[in-house]
């Protein structure tokens, strides 16, 4: 045990580990905080047809040599949120069959872009870690940090601020339209908000296992409890945890970070299922 | 009494079909309108016209009193995400106050006795604390009554309060509405299938028909007429067989 101790403040001296968590947390709390309103809109898909629209953008940034990807994903992905999620009741292509279209187009075009026009001599590698974040999220710069801290602080200011209104268009958009809430307004920042979050996030856990990071604290929560207050707070509690059980599980073993956080998730939700089940609180 | 609100020669539909021509009606304070007409007759519509949900093709909508069209009280049908929502019964009677407290983030103590006091007014109160998602359909229909009497002092819309209620916990939610009505003095206007239960608790009576609207007018008017009596010995003739 000792042992482990001594290795963990060994890995801690540096300042790229304690980035790596730092980031890792304040993801880990925006995507919980919105995943709560996704899965509750049935949305939950969203999360997993962004991240691939993103691993899209990715990819033409590579093929066009542009070094600060940011410039070209984060706009891609935030335009794609508000088309996906803005047309979702009016579109022939229903909201699910339209999200799966999109997600598997662009991750079919992202590869083939990556495969026929890049540079690099380890093309299945850069694809492996974008789509499973393998080390990214242990080479950030000062800059992505600060990118990440900013981002949190407007995520979790904004849901704050607009906490009841962001309740009452989740549990009924008509009601609160009529009550003149302006529901589309509402629906546009989440999906604006939804965009900025993966982008970040696929930095932790990578494009193919954002999702999860969205939706497992959210369902574990729903398990357990029973109003939207107690469902966010304990949603948010489990994705920290898992976060940091995850990032320091990785750098202890040499696991790969992202399904390292992505695995704790998984627990956390069968645990939270079981104890849901015993005490009868889950509802079923 | 004054006029709350009023249809003149208002077209319903969406953009290349017409729901509804010629539909002029006015409801005062006080009032218990029921809506009543076959499905496809326009009564989803006219909701959401009257709540500017939707644009009305032609026509015109007036509301007087004071009221706005925020201020009403809307009742809508249950949707599927809220069979299993996780929320508490005092978070959403609380919701219907949003339209009063405008950007502030939080409610103020004005809004919670608000809340209280149509939560006791439905009988919910013990409830407070419960889970949305394990209240009875009947219960559930009070929450959302009580949330739609925080969102209004004049009017309430009912958008068939009773679907998929059993016979006991339809007659009591009928007798709400009505004591609301009643002793709370506002104006009702409730959409429904139920044609027996519009003639025994309304005071008005609008009779939507394909394309054009059948009747308005009084209850008593609405009873002589031959459209109820067609209506009734379809209806009558249906619980026979």
């Amino acid at each position: 045990m000792a042992e482990l101790f001594d290795k963990l403040s060994y890995y801690f001296a540096y300042p790229f580990v304690r980035y790596a968590l730092l980031v890792g947390v304040l993801i880990a709390l925006c995507s919980s905080l919105l995943g709560v309103t996704l899965v509750l809109k049935r949305f939950s898909f969203i999360g997993d047809g962004l991240s691939h629209v993103a691993f899209g953008a990715i990819a033409i940034a590579s093929v066009l040599k542009i070094s600060n990807e940011m410039i070209v994903v984060l706009p891609v992905t935030v335009v794609s949120a508000i088309l996906l999620l803005m047309t979702g009741q009016k579109t022939k292509i229903k909201g699910d069959a339209a999200v799966a279209l999109i997600s598997v187009g662009s991750m079919a075009i992202g590869y083939l872009l990556m495969n026929m026009f890049s540079s690099s001599a380890n093309i299945s590698g850069d694809v492996c870690s974008t789509l499973f974040g393998s080390t990214s999220i242990l080479t950030l710069s000062s800059a992505d940090v600060w990118l990440s801290i900013i981002v949190s602080i407007i995520v979790i200011g904004v849901f704050i601020l607009f906490y009841h209104k962001i309740f009452s268009v989740t549990f009924d958009e008509t009601f609160a339209a009529a009550t003149g809430v302006r529901a589309s307004f509402y629906n546009l920042m989440i999906a604006v908000i939804t965009a900025l979050i993966i982008v970040l996030a696929m930095n932790l856990v990578g494009s193919l296992l954002v999702s999860a990071l969205i939706i497992c604290p959210a369902l574990a929560a729903m398990r357990m409890f029973r109003s939207f207050s107690s469902v966010i707070i304990s949603s948010a509690v489990i994705s920290v945890i898992c976060a940091v059980i995850g990032i320091i599980v990785a750098v202890l073993f040499g696991t790969p970070v992202g399904p390292t956080i992505v695995a704790a998730d998984i627990c956390a939700f069968l645990i939270f299922m079981v104890i849901g089940k015993i005490t009868g609180r889950s509802g079923d | 009494m004054s006029n709350q609100l009023s249809c003149e020669n208002v077209t319903l539909g969406y953009e290349n079909t017409i729901v509804t021509r010629n539909l002029s009606f006015s409801v005062s304070s006080g009032d218990y309108l029921c809506i009543v007409g076959e499905n496809g007759s326009g009564k989803s519509t006219l909701i959401k016209t009257l709540l500017h949900l939707k644009a009305l093709l032609s026509g015109k909508i007036t509301l007087g009193d004071g009221l706005l069209h925020k201020e009403i009280g809307y009742l809508p049908q249950q949707t599927v995400v809220q069979r299993d929502f996780p929320a508490s019964v005092q978070e959403i009677v609380l919701s219907g106050c949003l339209n009063r407290s405008g950007l502030r983030p939080f409610y103020n103590k004005q809004e919670k006795l608000l809340a209280h006091n149509n939560m006791r007014k439905l009988g919910i109160c013990n409830l407070k604390k419960e889970s949305y998602r394990l209240l009875s359909g009947g219960q559930q229909q009070r929450v959302l009554l009580a949330r739609a009497l925080c969102a209004t002092q004049k009017m309430l819309l009912l958008d068939e309060p009773v679907t998929g209620l059993d016979p006991k916990a339809a007659s009591e939610m009928y007798e709400l509405v009505a004591k609301i009505n009643r002793e709370g003095g506002i104006t009702v206007i409730m959409v429904s299938h139920d044609i027996a239960a519009a003639v025994k608790y309304s005071t008005h009576i609008l009779h939507l028909g394909q394309q054009e609207p059948l009747f308005f007018g009084t209850k008593q008017e609405y009873v002589k007429s031959d459209i109820c009596k067609a209506f009734m010995t379809t209806s009558g003739g249906d619980n026979n067989g």
